[in-house]
């Protein structure tokens, strides 16, 4: 056998059923051996693009993403997937070629220093030096991306290497004695933690991307308890958004009553979450009255931004049911009740005032699907609006960039999570901004004809650009204007061989959402929205969540504060 | 990884730290472990990798200084590099440590040769290489006995030093 086949007898042995990727010069002699396997290969336009469907695809199934790529530019295009997939914790194992080991380092064609590169994206990468290497390699890379916190690994194959004959085993010990993932938790430590819960008053649960793994052992803990859930972003569908416990998401963009939940609290049983600016706001300011008890799988999370009163390392499906055990229900009945008037008093609200707004189009979309849905998005404001309005009922089913905050992210992870989660519908919500970052992938999406219905939330501008630029750089709109040369989104899909409808007024949108829901089968809905429209409430960056701005006057800019990084 | 010593205020926080670091021999961990000082703002002030006494295994010694929680991160992150199989902060005052020095002085005239090498006597410094216009002189010891060396040879002129950071192990506890 050849390196190459060697390769792909690998992938099948590790369970691979289906590689993002698109071939090239140094990674030739791979896609020739993937002629003959049964390993389905999905053709992508943009590397960028497989990485994310691998991503996507791991985050919808539980399963390992495979990308492919070349040398140079292909691995290089890369980079920004393998840092949203390093930033959100998602097992991808990315196979690059690269060019024979001769002339690594001689500036040959398309020849660059993945190994370097991508070295602090990664959780690992390897780059191969000799074809024996290659069963070891590939087993600690499927190993290292998908236990502990799973994350990215690159494999880096010169093209001699793919070439080169081999006769040994398939099988290879794992040989990894710096990497031991702590997935039980500390006896002691789940003991003091459930004296702390037990102890207080006022707890409210976070539940974060680590959630996504154990949802029922999150809703077990809850039902026994009572106690009240927040899931951020990464954490939506860990817990269902619907239940009486449950206060939708914290942080910059998040709920009334969640943010007053974490600013009131007197403890915080964190999961599987790592405390991020967007969350936490100012750390100062955040849940200033309460002990932490910060349950996550990497201890380098554990008092990272927020000090934890108790640390407990371990898996939540470990820990989470030991927890359990240990509690009964909590006496918090008037906290309860405080929580639930709050709920009460900040509902989701949205004028109609215009002849379409956002979230009108993602509370139709909820309706169409009874929220039984898979849910991407791209990044901004629509983004904000999907997690407040179109959270999913179940785990691993809202796909969207959270760390890295990739714009580009939405429309292969919507290929990516429809490939692995075959007959569901994808909902892939986007701005006319992100979608036109990746939007090559249409084709894609058109050649696997899935079931993906894209919502474009067109404001014709950079919307969340826009929104800081309103309230904290005095109205200074500088660059965020693409209505003026904004494709016609309808025309474009309908060029791409996909059903299109550019929608201007609530009539349509409700029957065109439902017909689209309906089709099986790729259509992108354009819908054509209110420029100025604003994700409230926000906590401005560098404030803290018990300061937001509620947005029901109509804007009274603060321009005030120090303008920070600018988010996209 | 510069060495300068910043403003006060940064220093009144930080402390200077010890870090003993055992890796695997894989080209590219020592890049991967830089990058992730570099990334947190740390200046390394010293280094100093070799093979241990296991074969396929360097033990790397940092000097770097930062606030304590920084470095307790530091670590973390250390500890979490695949590579990476244990991390020792040797601050803790439970270990030895070691510096080796090559140092060039010049001499004008033979008076101040033999001042020089009562110097280094009493420094226990050997000589390594005597032509007639420099000395050069080998030391070792902990950093003030390097820092008072320099200081009594810098009136003479120094030509050329070379230190090769702080290597440290732990004590094996008495009793």
């Amino acid at each position: 056998m050849t390196g190459s086949e060697v390769l792909m007898k690998l992938l099948e042995r590790h369970g691979v059923e289906v590689i993002f990727g698109h071939p090239g010069g140094a990674i030739m002699p791979i896609y020739d051996a993937l002629y003959d396997s049964p390993i389905k290969h999905i053709l992508v336009r943009h590397e960028q693009g497989g990485a994310h469907m691998a991503d996507a695809y791991y985050r919808a199934s539980g399963k390992v993403g495979v990308c492919f790529a070349t040398s140079g530019p292909g691995a290089t295009n890369l980079v920004t997937g393998l840092a949203t997939a390093m930033m959100d914790s998602s097992a991808v194992v990315a196979i690059t070629g690269n060019v024979v080991s001769g002339l690594i380092g001689t500036d040959a064609f398309q020849e660059a220093d993945v190994y370097g590169i991508t070295g602090p994206v990664t959780k690992h990468n390897y780059l191969v030096k000799s074809v024996e290497e290659l069963p070891r390699v590939i087993a600690e890379a499927f190993h290292i991306a998908s236990t502990g916190r799973p994350g990215p690994v690159l494999v880096d194959i010169p093209k001699d290497v793919q070439l080169a004959k081999y006769d040994g085993s398939l099988d290879a010990e794992i040989d990894l004695p710096g990497y031991k993932p702590t997935v039980v938790g500390h006896a002691g430590q789940i003991r003091k933690a459930a004296e702390a819960v037990r102890a207080a008053k006022r707890p409210v649960m976070i539940v974060g991307g680590g959630g996504q793994v154990a949802p029922r052992e999150v809703a077990e803990l809850v039902e026994r308890t009572g106690i009240p859930v927040i899931t951020t972003l990464m954490g939506i569908g860990a817990y269902p958004p619907a239940a009486d416990e449950s206060l939708g998401m914290p942080g910059m963009h998040g709920t009334v009553s969640a943010n007053k939940a974490i600013s009131h609290c007197d403890l915080i049983l964190g999961a599987g979450l790592r405390f991020d600016d967007r969350v936490t706001g100012k750390i100062s300011r955040f849940a200033p009255n309460a002990t932490v008890v910060h349950i996550d799988i990497d201890p380098a999370e554990i008092s990272k931004l927020v000090k934890a009163h108790v640390p407990v390392v371990g898996d939540l499906r470990d820990v989470l049911p030991r927890l359990t055990q240990e509690l009964g229900p909590l006496d918090i009945g008037e906290w309860r009740a405080t929580l639930a008037g709050w709920k009460a008093t900040y509902p989701e609200k949205y004028a109609l005032d215009k002849p379409l707004v956002s979230q009108e189009i993602l509370a139709m979309l909820r309706e169409a699907t009874g929220g039984d849905c898979v849910v991407a998005t791209e990044v901004g404001q629509h983004q904000m609006f999907a997690a407040r309005m179109l959270p999913t009922t179940k785990a691993r089913s809202f796909i969207t960039s959270g760390g890295l905050g990739t714009m580009g992210f939405g429309l292969p992870a919507a290929i990516g999570a429809a490939t692995a989660r075959k007959g569901e519908t994808v909902v892939l919500i986007a701005g006319d901004g992100s979608i036109q970052m990746n939007i090559q992938e249409l084709a894609t999406l058109y050649k696997e004809n899935l079931p993906v219905v894209i919502a474009i939330l067109n404001n014709g501008v950079l919307g969340m650009v826009r929104q800081w630029q309103e309230l904290f750089h005095a109205q200074r709109y500088s660059e965020i204007y693409l209505a003026d040369s904004n494709p016609d989104f309808a025309k474009l899909a309908q060029a791409y061989g996909i059903e299109g409808h550019n929608i201007h007024d609530r009539e349509t949108a409700k029957s065109a959402i439902q017909a689209a829901v309906a089709a099986k089968k790729p259509v992108l809905l354009n819908f054509f929205v209110y420029e100025a429209e604003k994700v409230f409430p926000m906590v401005p960056a560098g404030a803290g969540v018990d300061e937001m701005i509620l947005g029901d006057q109509e804007p009274e800019p603060v321009v005030a504060r120090e303008p920070e990084t600018v988010a996209r | 990884m510069s060495a300068s010593s910043n403003g006060s205020k940064d220093q009144a926080r930080s402390k200077q730290q010890v870090l003993s670091v055992a890796v695997r021999d894989k080209p590219g961990v020592l890049v991967r472990i830089a990058g992730l000082f570099a990334r947190r703002g740390f200046n390394i002030e010293s280094l100093s990798v070799a093979q241990s006494e296991r074969p396929g295994i360097s033990r790397t010694t940092f000097v770097v200084s930062g606030p304590d929680d920084t470095i307790e991160q530091v670590e973390k992150q250390l500890q979490k590099l695949i590579d990476v199989l244990t991390v020792v902060n040797h601050t803790t005052g439970r270990s030895v440590d070691r510096e080796l020095m090559l140092l060039k002085v010049s001499v004008k005239n033979p008076d101040e040769r033999v001042e020089i090498r009562q110097i280094a006597q009493d420094f226990r410094a050997r000589i390594l290489d005597v032509a007639r216009s420099a000395l050069v002189f080998e030391v070792t010891g902990d950093e003030h006995k390097m820092d008072a060396f320099i200081e009594q040879m810098r009136p003479f002129g120094i030509i050329e030093l070379i230190r090769t950071g702080r290597i440290a192990l732990e004590r094996t506890a008495s009793g």
